[in-house]
């Protein structure tokens, strides 16, 4: 049930002629915002959420590995072991098993690989405490007693990527502002044209004695209703188009796709359409009317 | 009621009113004449406040309104019942509804006024035409719709712009009559025309003052009208 204010079949909202080219295009524009505000809003969630993966999941786990001849791999990995197991901040060091590995090389040279012909190298799983380890100190000690052992914290690539799917999520808030922005600037043109086509009106109600916000309101209730009336159905196609991303886990626009309550977000972009049209269509039929006697 | 001193109105190639002062009484029935251009319409612009005066100061109901704010002059005109030559209705309403505008952008339920809009259409002779939409009236119906409308909010000063400009001899003698009406109900009455006949036939029904502006003055006509 919308409010009395919003309701265009009230005897106040009637006052504006039921015409107006630019104002008949509103629909039209709000609709194709309110879809791209939606896909804007899911990819802003999906970068959100990867880069919180991939910082929530990576951060505080390390891997070693350790290349050595087949006859001192064993004694390397020991080495490591006890290494790691001595030093501050580790809390669970796990040597990666054959079948580990071989599911690590699968999606790069098949699963049925023999991976005991190969001379690859052993890797240590590595999960540290809340406080970290002391990387540099781990490092040195690594190099002096397993020279075969590199220790990798996963930073190298996990910040960067981390970085991209931020930046990516901040270009969706931006994108988003942009398509609110010119969504604001449409509605305030059509506003323009609907108030410079009924002047004469307009005219006429000020030498009645109606005051700016009783004009004002027709126009702004008009606007508002028409952008929310394209938003609405320019929303749902967006959540459409949502819901046939493929959604493989593993996929390549797996978490594109809203999830849960993230589906509420889009729900939120034709309230969101209408209060930016309100306020857009309210500051302009004021300005204007301003200059109206 | 309406007090001038010492106005001018100048549009920018000179002044078109100046030095007008003058005061009109409660009750009072003024016409208002003179040539096309003489500035008429600019003198009734200037008592409904829809211009400020060059110079000098204008007074309505006792407030001047260049001090007040837009609110302040939208109430102010909710005393003055206003009466074009060309009306200007809003040609998507009905005559009931365009007579009922006032009271709705006065916040007023134009339904609780049912009554009054249909004895008020009854009064001008326009019952049946409730429901019609101005552009298929004729030029007296639509006069007699806009005096419904200007009296709808029962002001205290009615203005009417040259009201029988479009309409025949006959149809202009009843649309005074509407007017001289109202004045005998207290209202106070400027009426703006430059037919002279009409303010002869009209001025022995009522105790009307003829304003006659011309070379930018206004002044009081006497015997030669």
């Amino acid at each position: 049930m919308l409010p009395a204010a919003l309701r265009s079949d009230t005897p106040a909202g009637r006052i504006v002629p039921p015409s107006g080219a630019a104002a008949r295009l509103v629909p039209l524009t709000s609709a194709a915002m309110a879809l791209l505000a939606v896909l804007a809003v899911a990819v802003a969630l999906a970068a959100g959420r990867i880069a919180d993966r991939w910082e929530t999941g990576l951060a505080g786990t390390a891997t070693v590995r350790i290349s050595a001849p087949p006859d001192q791999m064993a004694a390397q990995v020991r080495g490591a072991i006890r290494v790691l197991e001595t030093t501050p901040g580790v809390t669970l060091v796990r040597e990666m098993s054959p079948e580990d590995r071989q599911a690590l090389l699968a999606p790069w040279v098949g699963g049925d690989l023999p991976l005991d012909t190969l001379p690859l190298p052993a890797i240590l799983e590595v999960v540290e405490g809340a406080g970290g380890v002391d990387a540099q100190g781990l490092r040195l000690r690594l190099a002096a007693e397993v020279p075969g052992a590199v220790y990798d914290d996963h930073s190298r690539w996990r910040v960067p990527l981390v970085q991209t799917a931020r930046g990516v999520r901040t270009a969706g808030l931006v994108a988003l502002g942009l398509i609110g922005a010119v969504g604001a600037v449409l509605v305030a043109v059509a506003t323009q044209a609907a108030l410079a086509e009924n002047l004469s009106v307009i005219r006429t109600l000020r030498q009645i004695g109606a005051r700016d916000s009783f004009i004002a309101r027709a126009f702004v209730r008009r606007m508002t209703l028409r952008t929310a009336g394209g938003a609405v159905p320019g929303a749902l196609a967006g959540a459409v188009v949502l819901a046939m991303v493929p959604t493989a886990p593993g996929g390549l626009l797996d978490g594109v796709a809203p999830a849960g309550a993230d589906w509420l977000w889009t729900l939120a972009v034709p309230v969101v359409a209408a209060v930016v049209a309100f306020a857009a269509a309210r500051v302009t039929a004021f300005r204007l009317l301003r200059r109206v006697p | 009621m309406v007090e001038f001193e010492d106005v001018a109105v100048d549009y920018g190639a000179g002044d078109l009113l100046a030095e007008v002062s003058l005061a009109l009484s409660p009750g009072s029935f003024h016409f208002l004449t003179g040539p096309s251009g003489a500035g008429k319409t600019s003198l009734l612009r200037l008592i409904s406040a829809e211009i400020a005066p060059t110079r000098g100061r204008v007074r309505l109901f006792g407030e001047d309104p260049a001090g007040m704010d837009r609110d302040g002059i939208a109430r102010l005109r909710r005393r003055i019942g206003l009466v074009h030559q060309d009306c200007q209705f809003l040609d998507h309403l009905t005559l009931a509804e365009n007579v009922a505008l006032p009271l709705l952008a006065a916040g007023h339920d134009p339904a609780a006024a049912s009554q009054d809009i249909a004895a008020l259409l009854g009064w001008v002779g326009l019952a049946r035409q409730a429901d019609a939409l101005p552009p298929t009236l004729s030029g007296g119906e639509r006069q007699r719709t806009a005096i419904a409308r200007a009296v709808i909010m029962d002001p205290d000063l009615i203005l009417a712009d040259e009201p029988t400009g479009n309409i025949d001899w006959d149809m202009s003698l009843r649309l005074m009559t509407l007017f001289v009406e109202l004045n005998r109900q207290g209202k106070t009455a400027v009426v703006a025309t430059h037919d002279l006949a009409l303010i002869r036939a009209v001025k022995a029904q009522t105790q009307a003052r003829v304003l006659r502006i011309a070379g930018g003055r206004v002044a009081l006509a006497g015997a030669d009208l």
